[in-house]
């Protein structure tokens, strides 16, 4: 049945940015002017959709006979990916054309795949999460592979796929299993009626293989394998990218699921499961983490542990630790993507200068990257007064209340481990003297992006209450 | 439950063990006096050339993917197409529109290709 | 203007983000000093209408907060970022931003040329803002933001001249000293806080007094609480124990020793103990201790103040001992005397200080007043202010210094003891003697200095007029609080304005003592006959015949000896503390405890995980496959589990 208008006025965020996206091809394939216009196009882009969505927070409602939320929840996951997006362009517009990859195809699959994210956040149907998470993913691989003259960037491509296929078959099969014993594809449906279905070993099975499938997507152990090797051999830009919004997306999958699960009160069947799968996360990434040298492989690790933390929160299973986890996940956009942009202004322009020793005596060459790099790595060591502190804070805070209390314990104990990994860069940075002599270019677009989300990572960390009364307030 | 699916089970292993039992006493009980052209592989009755790892030009793999677009096109448009009349009558313009964009969309995905020169054979 | 209160604390902010980020790039001394300077005075100007709209108020009404954000929002502690407009942090803002203003003009014509002129101006106004934190702050944690934030600039401001040498030392050093020592106050601060936050539940002023007066709260609790947060005070207002730093930090440029370490910040701890009044009246035991600590130091300081020669270290003894007469009238009960003798104290010490910024500047940076001599026809300007100062300071009638004085002593009589007040004069008496033989030995007698190589001049307009201001206010700004023996039971202006702030303190310590006016003015007059005396004693001995002076410093060569080193305190403590506390945790702490043991214990845990790491990394084999077998397991084994739990 055709909605009416005003259901499609709420979606405007989406159609603007899918107009956005044909105009792009567009100018693309009739100006070839697309390398100087599309930078700016989708940073304009970004910016209107994001802010648009975050103003229009009130207006929520489900849409489409109930397949999709708009506003709410969905608005502020626009916001964190449409933000990523912004600072991941204004960041990467010096570094691609270093690396002569500067294709106009960047800026385009970028903006398909916010739509594929922004799809997978306000979807309350398996068929829509599995359209946008497909959208999300199949752009993931081919940004993976953007290098295509370098090999690294073809084997992470094509692990990335292969793998990433081999996820979404589970996740298909899920879904099969799913519609087949409930009938229905509306994540209302099958939650209000879950206590009858609870019995049914084809259903669980079902659940169980869709939340593995987003287990893959989070890069939580043990489906973890493909991170560090994808991470390491994609762009830097791209890699930002894909660990922060991506992840981001997954888990608004994820909290959609199990948020529904909640409101329905339905038994939180899945809490072993999670449970498992943080503390695996949490100790193999932080552990891990140490024996690496190689900087994004380290944050590919980092990135792991991470998703460890944020598994606390979905094992936790209740209101507060969900918005503590949408919390965590905004400052991690933040301060990750601020991390891997000075990352790529190290590297150079043949990928070499990605080991620690890199970093060596860094204050004496950019005093300023010295700082936002040590302000990133304490704020991913989860050191107050940075952002990341109050994400971890919220989450442990709400597996307390969930008696999960020796899950935080594992979390706050390997997050002490990380922390030896994390101020390793802070001591190379500072204390270390400069090995190799090498400029360091910067440029107007990633200079600003290191400042913003430095300012952020800080604001959050200042004025935590800000940003987690808004999600409390949204986050039913 | 999972008595339920026992059977099935057995049928599973039963056949397998069939099949397997069959192919091992074949290789068990029947002759081999290999010569040369026994071991070749097959290939319609020719002389194989060169390797079996032979490299395909790209030019078809192309074709293949591009093939993809239409025939995503045809699984659509196809079932619209039979039941626009009873369509229209519900939804007016309304059923003619969406359609409109999708291939708007995916004719863009083509004349991309067109303009790239995806198209060029040599 | 009460609602834009904010922008007190936001101007100076701006400045100092202005001046500290660009100030190495702009050059030109005009636009850092103009903007130092002018966002201190439209700060002023708003707290002036801010303070005429209270007025305007019905008495009832003149508590206003101005909520800014909520700061913090943690289980149950709900921390709001909110300016309490009353008419304690009006009084205050009115002394910090008015003279602030002043001394940052002065500062433009005093820093001229000075290599560091950008950070000293961002470094002012970013001492403003501290310091309006911690007058407006309505709950102890803003408070103690801003107590922190004066201790920073305090430390930056003296050590500003980081490549001098001071004394023995360097000026980091005595930097380093005046935070150190104000770190162990702190600390008592903090538990304090703590304590409060516990019996209270709660941080905000206007809560935590309410509950002081309802709460059934047991009087060693009040006494702890009063105790710790007097240990505070004694830290940042330089009293006894924690005094050693102030006349330390004279290292830093004068400006900063007017504003900082004599208007200012060192009275915030006055200000402190008058805003939480209540806790402290709850206390009647630490209130004594208060008073007695007030008074030892105010003896104390003035008999060190007798003998030193450095002009800047006889100013900064007198502030010590001026100091202990505000925690006198503390501890006796009077609240407003001690806010009073804050606000004319801060007129006439800036006063002092900048004026002797004034004499240094034209001396080319010579401190020793056994150097100075007959400077009175070279800086006219300089030496008639300085010497209303002086007048104001030593308690001549009709001057400021004498009627918030009188109004110490009388009540250290009425509501205290006659020791009190004898101590008390005693104390007024030395005060008038060395501020005169200050004045004597700089502007009178022989000119002791070389003239080869001094060419003594008055210092420019920018730094006079501020300093005429002051003394014009020195003057008159005893007025507001004139005796109640004179004007009538209503006739105190300043006590009027103050005394809704301290009511339920007063309703606590509920005196009865009754005397009679002949009392009063007796008392009075004595303390005036005395006071003149001293001075008509130092006139003769400094001016006409210095040799009483060397005769009587030899004939008293242990005690003079004594007071030379300053009771040997400094020394004391280092040998005490500062030593034991160095050693031990060289030898112990840091040789045995940290490094064999904790960096034992640490080193063999990283060392362990580290092998681990270097095992377990090498799962991560590269191969496609592989990973997906690894996926493949990790799936099988979340079923078996599943179906074994169902």
């Amino acid at each position: 049945m055709p909605a009416n208008n005003y259901e499609y006025f709420l979606l405007l965020p989406h159609i603007v940015l899918s107009v956005g996206i044909v105009l792009s091809i567009l100018i693309e394939i009739f100006t070839r002017k697309g390398k100087e216009v599309l930078p700016w196009f989708s940073s304009l882009l970004f910016l209107f959709v994001g802010f648009y969505s975050i103003i229009n927070i009130d207006k929520n409602f489900f849409i489409f006979g109930g397949m999709v939320e708009v506003g709410g929840r969905a608005s502020i996951f626009n916001f964190i990916f449409n933000i990523a997006a912004l600072l991941t362009v204004l960041a990467s517009t010096d570094y691609i054309k270093k690396y002569g990859i500067n294709y106009s195809e960047y800026y385009i699959l970028i903006q398909s795949s916010v739509l594929g994210m922004m799809v997978m956040a306000m979807a309350h149907d398996i068929l829509v999460i599995f359209m946008g998470l497909e959208l999300m993913s199949i752009c993931f691989y081919i940004l993976a592979g953007l290098n295509r003259k370098r090999s690294s960037n073809n084997e992470a491509s094509l692990k990335y796929f292969l793998l990433g296929s081999f996820a979404t078959g589970f996740i298909v099969y899920g879904i099969a299993l799913v519609y087949g014993t409930t009938g229905s594809t509306s994540i209302q449906n099958i939650f209000e009626n879950f206590m009858q279905y609870f019995n049914n070993i084809l259903f669980i099975v079902g659940m169980l293989l869709l939340l593995i499938g987003f287990s893959f997507k989070i890069a939580a152990v043990p489906f973890h394998m493909w991170v560090p090797d994808v991470y390491q051999g994609s762009a830097t830009s791209v890699t930002g990218l894909m660990s922060t919004a991506g992840k981001a997306a997954a888990f608004s999958v994820l909290l959609i699921l199990l948020g529904t699960s909640l409101s329905y009160s339905s038994p939180i069947v899945f809490r072993n499961y999670f449970s498992v799968i943080a503390v695996l996360s949490t100790l193999v990434g932080s552990i891990i983490a140490i024996a690496q040298t190689n900087l994004k492989r380290m944050l590919a690790y980092s990135s792991i542990a991470h998703a460890g933390y944020m598994a606390i929160g979905l094992a936790a299973g209740n209101n507060y630790s969900f918005a503590g986890i949408t919390f965590y996940l905004a400052a991690y956009v933040f301060m990750n993507i601020g991390a891997f942009t000075i990352i790529s202004l190290i590297e150079g322009k043949d990928e070499t200068r990605l080991t620690l020793n890199s970093y060596a005596g860094l204050n004496k060459k950019s005093p300023f990257l010295a700082a936002m790099m040590s302000l990133f790595m304490f704020a991913l060591a989860g050191i107050p007064p940075m952002a990341g502190f109050f994400g971890k804070y919220y989450v442990f805070f709400g597996a307390i209340k969930s008696d999960l209390t020796w899950l935080a314990i594992v979390g706050v104990l390997s997050s002490l481990i990380s922390v030896y990994f994390y101020l390793r860069v802070v001591v190379y940075v500072y204390f270390m003297n400069e090995n190799e002599q090498f400029e360091i270019e910067k440029s107007v677009g990633s200079n600003l992006a290191i400042s913003l989300t430095g300012l952020l990572v800080l604001l959050f960390g200042i004025f935590p209450d800000s940003l987690m009364n808004l999600i409390v307030n949204f986050i039913k | 439950m999972i008595i339920d699916y026992i059977p099935i089970i057995l049928v599973i292993i039963v056949a397998a063990a069939f099949a397997g039992i069959v192919v091992l006493s074949s290789v068990i009980f029947g002759p081999k006096r290999p010569n040369k052209i026994k071991v070749m592989p097959y290939e319609s009755g020719k002389d194989p050339i060169g390797t079996t790892h032979e490299r395909i030009s790209i030019k078809y793999y192309l074709v293949a993917i591009l093939f993809i677009i239409f025939d995503i096109e045809v699984i659509y448009v196809y079932p619209w197409a039979v039941q626009f009349k009873s369509l229209f009558n519900d939804f007016g313009i309304f059923a003619f529109l969406p359609m409109f964009i999708f291939l708007i969309v995916l004719e863009l995905g083509f004349l991309y290709i067109l303009m790239k020169g995806g198209l060029k054979w040599d | 203007m009460i609602n834009l209160i904010y922008l007190t604390v936001l101007l100076p902010l701006i400045g100092f983000l202005f001046n500290g980020l660009f100030g190495s790039k702009i050059k030109n001394e005009k636009i850092i000093g103009i903007i130092g300077s002018s966002t201190v005075g439209i700060s002023f100007l708003i707290v002036v209408g801010a303070f005429i709209q209270t007025l305007s108020l019905p008495v009832e009404q003149r508590s206003n907060t101005v909520e800014i954000f909520t700061w913090l929002n943690v289980a149950g502690l709900n921390i709001k970022f909110a300016y309490l407009v009353d008419q304690l942090s009006l009084t205050m803002g009115l002394i910090v931003t008015g003279v602030g203003f002043l001394i940052h003009i002065y500062s433009i014509g005093y820093m001229h040329g000075d290599k560091g002129y950008w950070r000293f101006f961002s470094y002012l106004n970013l001492f403003i803002f501290a310091m309006m934190n911690l007058i407006l702050g309505d709950n102890f944690l803003v408070l103690f933001l801003g107590w922190e934030g004066v201790g920073l600039c305090s430390y930056l401001l003296i050590g500003f001249w980081y490549d001098r040498n001071f004394e023995k030392g360097t000026t980091s050093q005595a930097a380093k000293k005046a935070f150190v020592v104000n770190r162990i106050g702190d600390f008592g601060f903090l538990l304090g806080m703590f304590l409060i936050y516990f019996t209270f539940d709660s941080l905000n002023f206007k809560e935590v007094f309410a509950k002081a007066t309802t709460f059934p709260v047991t009087e060693t609790t009040f006494s702890l609480i009063a105790l710790f947060l007097f240990i505070g005070a004694t830290g940042k207002s330089a009293q006894i124990p924690l005094f050693v730093w102030l006349p330390d930090a004279m290292a830093g440029p004068t400006p900063v020793s007017a504003l900082i370490h004599a208007a200012t910040m060192v009275t915030a701890g006055v200000y402190m103990v008058s805003r939480a009044s209540i806790l402290f009246a709850s206390a009647p035991s630490i209130m004594i201790v208060v008073a007695v600590i007030g008074l030892l130091t105010a003896l104390m300081a003035a008999s060190i103040g007798l003998v030193q020669n450095d002009i800047k270290k006889v100013l900064a003894y007198s502030t010590v001992s001026q100091l202990g007469y505000m925690f006198l009238a503390a501890g006796v009960g009077a609240f407003s005397a001690s806010i009073f003798h804050v606000m004319t104290h801060a007129f006439f010490k800036a006063l002092l200080f900048l004026g002797a910024g004034s004499v240094i500047h034209g001396m080319h940076e010579e401190q020793n007043i056994q150097n100075y001599g007959g400077l009175k026809k070279y800086m006219p300007k300089t030496y008639i202010t300085f010497f209303i100062a002086t007048l104001a300071i030593t308690g001549v009638p009709g001057l400021s210094g004498f009627f918030s004085k009188d109004e110490i002593l009388w009540n250290a009589y009425a509501n205290g003891s006659f020791v009190f007040w004898l101590i008390g004069v005693l104390t007024a008496m030395m005060t008038a003697f060395y501020m005169f033989r200050l004045l004597s030995l700089t502007f009178y007698g022989n000119e002791r200095f070389d003239h080869h190589h001094v060419h003594p001049h008055e210092s420019p307009a920018v730094m006079t007029v501020p300093l005429m201001i002051l003394a014009f206010l020195s003057v008159v700004g005893g007025f507001v609080g004139m005796p109640k023996v004179f004007v009538g039971e209503h006739g105190n202006l300043f006590e009027n304005w103050l005394e809704p702030i301290y009511k339920p303190a007063q309703l606590k310590l509920a005196h009865f003592g009754m005397h009679s006016h002949f009392e009063e003015i007796l008392l009075m007059a004595i303390s005036v006959v005395l006071a003149l005396s001293a001075i008509y004693f130092a006139l003769k001995v400094y001016t006409q015949k210095p040799e009483i002076a060397e005769s009587v410093s030899s004939k008293f060569k242990g005690l003079y000896n004594l007071l030379l080193n300053k009771y040997f305190v400094d020394e004391i403590y280092e040998a005490s503390v500062v030593q034991p506390i160095q050693k031990g945790s060289e030898k112990l702490l840091w040789k045995f405890a940290d490094v064999k043991i904790i960096d034992g214990a640490v080193n063999g845990v990283a060392l362990l995980i580290d092998k681990l790491a270097e095992q377990i990394k090498k799962i991560q084999t590269g191969f496609v496959q592989y990973y997906a077998l690894v996926m493949i397991a990790g799936i099988a084994v979340v079923l078996f589990f599943l179906l074994f739990s169902l």
